[in-house]
C-alpha cells in the first residue's frame, strides 16, 4: 500500500490519473466524447457512439472514444466533440449516426469539420468562432457543472486528472472545526430549495455529543421538469462523493447514505460504480489517504414515492419504514437517522462543498448575492428555445435567464401564406414561468426582472425549490396548469395529515370543475380558503407547498380563473370542455380534403358549397385536423365559449360519382 | 420532578418540565381538539392537525401535541387563526368520514362528537361536499368488526399493534386520498394472525374499530 502523507498519497494518484485521461495534448490521437448520460441515450448517443467506432474503424484512424456525461444542452442532444489533432475541439450537436458517418469523412478525409453542423469550438482560435460567444454559454457561470460533459463518470481517474479530491485532501490536513468554519464563510445555502446555510447545518450536527453520526445525500430529485441532481450524479458522480466524505470529516461521521430515487437507473450504476472506484483507491473506507479518517457510503434506492425526498420521510424510508414524514423539529442533525444526528443535503450542495475547500471561502463568496452566494442550477423546459440545464450566479435576472440564455419561446416555422414569400418564425408570446416545480409558483412577464435568489423568488410566492423552470406559452391555459401541478403533488400525498390527505383532493375537485366550467364564483373563496389553510396547517413541505401554484395563479392570473366560471371561456383555449373546433369557410378550400382523412371519428364532412364542416357532436377535440390543414389555409380554428360557434351548415346530401356507379 | 408553570388561557398552569402542551392542556381542563396523538409515544404523530393553538411571541399557530411546555409561556387555545386552522381541518376529517352517528357503534362515545361540541362545530361539512369512501367492512374476525368507511387514519391502532402490543398487524395501506388503516396486503383480519388482544378496538376514537 502507498506511504506518505495525505498530498503525496494523493499526488501519486493524480499522476496514475493523468496517464489514462486524454487532457487536451492528447498527442497524435484524435478524442471523440460524446455524452452519454439519460438525456443523451434517450436520444440516441449510444448509436452515434457506435457509428463514431464504425467510421474509426472503416477510416483507419488512430482515434479513441469517451462516453462523457451531460452538457446540460438538452436541446442540441446527442451532442459530441470531436478533438483532432491540429484542429481546435469542435463541439457537434443533433449529432445522428448518419451524421457521423459523413463528418467522419469529411474531417479526416478532407480537412473539412462540417462547420454547418458544429456549435462552436471549445478552445479559442482563429478558424471556428468558439461556443463560448453565444449567450447560452457566455452568460452562464459553470461551475458546479464544469466537469459535466468534460470527464468519463465511470473513471475516477479522469476526476483525479481535473483536480478531483484535492479539496478532500485539505480537508484531511483541516481540523473539523477549521472545515465548519470555511464552509460558513463561503456562505453556501442548501441547493435542494430551502436555503439553509449548510456551515450552520454542520455546526449544529457536530456539537451534539452523540455517535454515530450519519450524513445523506438527498438525490431522490422528483420534481416534473427537473434533472439537475440526475446529470450530476451521472456525469460528476465523485464530486458528491468527495462532498459527502468532507462533510463526514467536519461532523464526525463515519458513513454515509446516498438516497437515490430507482427511476434513475442510469445515476444509481454510476454512483455504484464511483463508490467501489473510491474504495479501490483508499479515498473511501479506513484510514482515507492515510489520514486515519474512516467514512463508507452506501446507496439507497428509493421506491418511487415523491414525498421521500421530504427529509424525514426519507430517514424514515432508510430505516425501511413506510416513507412519511415527521413533525419537526427535532430537526435531523439534533435526531435524524435512526435517532442519530444526520447531516442531510442535496446533491448540488454536497457537489459545491469540495469547490470551496480547494479555492477557498473568498473565491465562492466573490460570486453571487450579499445573502445567496454561488450559483444556482435551473432546469429549463416547456415552451422554451433552448431547454436544459442553465448555471448562472445568483443575483441574475430572471429574463436573462428565459430570454438570453433560453431563447424564450421556441420558434414555430409555418409555411407562408403567401407563395414566393420566405416562411418567418413565429414565436408564441411569453406567458408565465412556473419555478420549483409543483411547490412553487407561476410567474408572470412583469415579475421576470427580478434577481435571482432564494428570498426575491420566494417573494413573490414561488420557490427556489429544486430549480425546476417550466415555461408556459399563450397556448397553456393557467387553470389547467394549475389543476396539473396540483395532480401530481394529490397524487404524491402520502396520506398521514388531514391538510394534504383531503384538502388537496378537494382543491383538485374544484380546479377539475373550472377547467370543465362546471365551477362558481364561490368556489374560488373557497379554494383561496382551503389554500391558505393548506398552507400554513399540513404537517410537511409537501402538504405547506402544494397550494402555492394555485395561490400564484390566483394573484397573478385571477382573470383566466373568472373567464372559465363566468364565461366558459378558456381564453389559452386549451380546456377540452369550453372550445369547439371550427373550420372557417372563408379559409377553406374546396378542393382539399385532408382535414377529412385525418380525423379519427369521421366529424368532418362537406356542406352544400363542397366546403368542410365538423360535427360537434362527433367531434372529440383531438386536433388532428388543426396540424392536417395546409399552411396555406389554416382553416381551422379552436373557439371558446362554445356558444360562440356558427350555426352548422347542412351537409351536402348528393350521392357522389362513386356511389352513382 | 423538575416542573415549570406556564399560563394556558389566563390560567396558570405548573407541570411536568418537557411535558407536550397538549397533555398539560388536557390535565387541567383545558380542552384542545385532538384525534391522532398518543401520551406515551416518545414522537408525536402529527397527523390530525386539529391541536393547533397560539404561543405568544411565536409566528402563527403549532400543533400542541409536538411543543413542549416551557416558563413562562403564555398560551392561547381558542384565538382566530387557531379556529380557522382546526375548524378546517375538522371539516375536511368530516368530509370523509359518514354521518350515521345513530348507527353508529361509537354514537355518544365518539372523538368526534366530543370535538363538535366543545368546540361549536358542526359534524356536517358546511363548505365542503363529501366525499365518502366505498371500502368493504371487515368481519372476518371473531371478535371485532373494522369498517375502514368510519376511519379517521389517526393511527391509534397503527401505534398500539406496534408498539406496545409489538404484533405489527395493522399498518396504513395505499396512500394519499385513497390511504387506510389495514393488514399486510389488504388480507382479512382473520388471516392476519392477529392475537386477539383488542387494545386497536380500545384505542379507536371513532367507530371504525368496535367489539362484536
Amino acid at each position: 500500500m502507498m506511504e506518505g502523507t495525505v498530498e503525496e498519497r494523493l499526488e501519486a494518484l493524480r499522476e496514475t490519473a493523468l496517464g489514462d485521461f486524454p487532457g487536451t495534448d492528447a498527442g497524435d490521437e484524435t478524442i471523440i466524447y460524446v455524452g452519454t448520460a439519460t438525456c443523451g441515450r434517450s436520444s440516441g448517443s449510444l448509436e452515434v457512439v457506435s457509428a463514431f467506432e464504425d467510421s474509426v474503424k472503416m477510416l483507419g484512424i488512430k482515434a479513441r472514444i469517451i462516453e462523457v456525461g451531460c452538457h446540460g444542452h438538452c436541446y442540441a442532444e446527442p451532442m459530441a466533440i470531436v478533438s483532432k489533432p491540429g484542429w481546435p475541439p469542435i463541439m457537434y450537436g443533433y449529432v445522428t449516426p448518419n451524421r457521423v458517418q459523413s463528418l467522419m469523412k469529411r474531417f479526416f478525409n478532407d480537412e473539412d469539420p462540417a462547420l454547418e453542423w458544429a456549435l462552436g469550438a471549445m478552445e479559442e482560435n482563429d478558424l471556428i468562432p468558439t461556443v463560448y460567444e453565444t449567450p447560452r454559454w457566455a452568460m452562464e457561470q459553470r461551475r458546479l457543472l464544469k466537469n459535466c460533459g468534460a470527464i468519463d463518470p465511470e473513471n475516477i481517474n479522469h476526476y483525479i486528472a481535473l483536480g478531483g479530491y484535492a479539496g478532500l485532501a485539505n480537508a484531511l490536513n483541516m481540523e473539523p472545526s477549521e472545515i465548519i468554519e470555511e464552509m460558513k464563510k463561503a456562505g453556501l445555502r442548501g441547493l435542494g430549495g430551502a436555503g439553509f446555510v449548510t456551515g450552520r447545518k454542520w455546526y449544529i450536527c457536530r456539537k451534539v455529543p452523540q455517535f454515530p453520526k450519519y450524513v445523506i445525500c438527498n438525490a431522490d430529485e422528483g420534481d416534473p421538469g427537473a434533472f439537475m441532481d440526475r446529470t450530476i450524479l451521472e456525469s460528476d458522480p465523485h464530486s458528491v462523493i468527495e462532498g459527502m466524505i468532507i462533510a463526514g470529516r467536519a461532523i464526525g461521521a463515519e458513513s454515509g447514505y446516498i438516497y437515490v430515487r430507482k427511476e434513475y437507473p442510469r445515476a444509481v450504476s454510476i454512483m455504484g460504480k464511483a463508490v467501489s472506484q473510491a474504495r479501490e483507491l483508499g479515498l473511501l473506507g479506513e484510514d482515507i489517504l492515510g489520514s486515519r479518517t474512516c467514512f463508507d457510503i452506501k446507496i439507497n434506492q428509493g421506491a418511487g414515492a415523491f414525498v421521500c425526498g421530504e427529509e424525514t420521510a426519507l430517514m424514515t424510508s432508510i430505516e425501511g419504514k413506510r416513507g412519511m414524514p415527521k413533525p419537526r423539529p427535532p430537526y435531523p442533525a439534533n435526531k435524524g437517522l435512526w435517532g442519530n444526528p444526520t447531516v442531510i443535503n442535496n446533491v448540488k450542495t454536497l457537489a459545491s462543498v469540495s469547490k470551496i475547500l480547494v479555492h477557498g471561502s473568498e473565491e465562492f463568496a466573490s460570486v453571487g448575492t450579499e445573502n445567496c452566494r454561488g450559483t444556482a442550477v435551473f432546469a429549463l423546459a416547456g415552451k422554451i428555445q433552448n431547454a436544459g440545464l442553465v448555471e448562472v450566479a445568483f443575483g441574475t435576472m430572471l429574463r436573462e435567464v428565459i430570454f438570453d440564455i433560453g431563447g424564450g419561446t421556441p420558434p414555430l416555422i409555418k409555411t407562408s401564406q403567401v407563395a414566393g414569400e420566405p416562411s418567418k418564425p413565429v414565436k408564441k408570446k411569453f406567458k408565465a414561468v412556473q419555478i420549483g416545480g409543483p411547490s412553487g409558483g407561476c410567474l408572470p412577464d412583469s415579475l421576470l426582472d427580478i434577481p435571482i435568489s432564494f428570498d426575491t423568488i420566494m417573494e413573490t410566492g414561488a420557490i427556489m425549490g429544486s430549480g425546476g423552470m417550466v415555461v408556459l406559452d399563450e397556448d397553456n391555459c393557467i387553470v389547467e396548469t394549475s389543476r396539473y401541478f396540483l395532480e401530481f403533488t394529490q397524487n404524491e400525498s402520502c396520506g398521514k395529515c388531514t391538510f394534504c390527505r383531503i384538502g388537496t383532493k378537494h382543491m383538485l375537485n374544484i380546479l377539475t370543475n373550472i377547467t370543465r366550467g362546471t365551477g362558481c364564483m364561490e368556489d374560488l373563496d373557497l379554494l383561496e380558503e382551503l389554500a391558505a389553510t393548506i398552507k400554513q396547517g399540513s404537517l410537511c413541505n409537501l402538504g405547506k407547498t402544494s397550494p402555492n401554484p394555485i395561490l400564484t395563479t390566483l394573484k397573478y392570473f385571477r382573470e383566466e380563473y373568472e373567464a372559465h366560471i363566468l364565461e366558459a371561456r378558456c381564453p389559452s383555449l386549451e380546456c377540452k370542455d369550453l372550445i369547439a373546433y371550427y373550420i372557417l369557410p372563408e379559409k377553406c378550400q374546396r378542393a382539399c380534403d385532408a382535414c377529412v382523412g385525418s380525423c379519427p371519428t369521421e366529424a368532418i364532412y362537406t356542406r352544400k358549397d363542397r366546403l368542410k364542416a365538423i360535427d360537434q357532436e362527433k367531434c372529440v377535440k383531438c386536433a388532428c385536423c388543426i396540424d392536417a390543414c395546409p399552411a396555406q389555409y389554416d382553416a381551422v380554428i379552436k373557439i371558446s365559449p362554445i356558444c360562440d360557434l356558427p350555426e352548422s351548415e347542412p351537409r351536402d346530401d348528393t350521392p357522389s360519382e362513386e356511389d352513382k356507379t | 420532578m423538575e416542573t415549570v408553570s406556564l399560563i394556558i388561557n389566563g390560567k396558570k398552569i405548573v407541570t411536568e418540565k418537557s411535558k407536550k402542551i397538549l397533555w398539560a392542556a388536557l390535565e387541567n381542563g383545558i380542552f384542545i381538539p385532538h384525534l391522532c396523538a398518543v401520551p406515551e409515544s416518545p414522537l408525536p404523530f402529527g397527523g390530525c392537525r386539529l391541536c393547533f393553538v397560539e404561543i405568544e411571541g411565536v409566528k402563527g399557530p403549532v400543533t400542541s401535541c409536538t411543543e413542549e411546555v416551557a416558563a413562562g409561556m403564555v398560551v392561547h387555545t381558542r384565538t382566530e387563526s387557531v379556529l380557522r386552522l382546526a375548524g378546517m381541518a375538522f371539516e375536511l376529517i368530516m368530509s370523509r368520514h359518514p354521518i350515521i352517528c345513530k348507527e353508529c357503534p361509537a354514537n355518544k362515545k365518539c372523538a368526534l362528537q366530543d370535538i363538535a361540541r366543545e368546540m361549536g362545530f358542526k359534524l356536517k361539512p358546511k363548505r365542503l361536499p363529501q366525499i365518502l369512501p366505498e371500502l368493504p367492512v371487515d368481519d372476518s374476525h371473531p371478535l371485532f368488526i373494522y369498517n375502514p368507511n368510519l376511519c379517521v387514519l389517526c393511527g391509534q391502532c397503527v401505534y398500539i399493534c406496534n408498539e406496545v402490543v409489538k404484533q405489527a398487524r395493522l399498518d396504513f395501506n395505499f396512500r394519499g386520498f385513497e390511504t387506510q388503516v389495514g393488514t399486510f396486503q389488504n388480507r382479512p383480519l382473520a388471516d392476519s394472525r392477529c392475537n386477539s388482544c383488542l387494545k386497536c378496538v380500545e384505542a379507536c376514537p371513532v367507530g371504525a374499530l368496535s367489539k362484536k
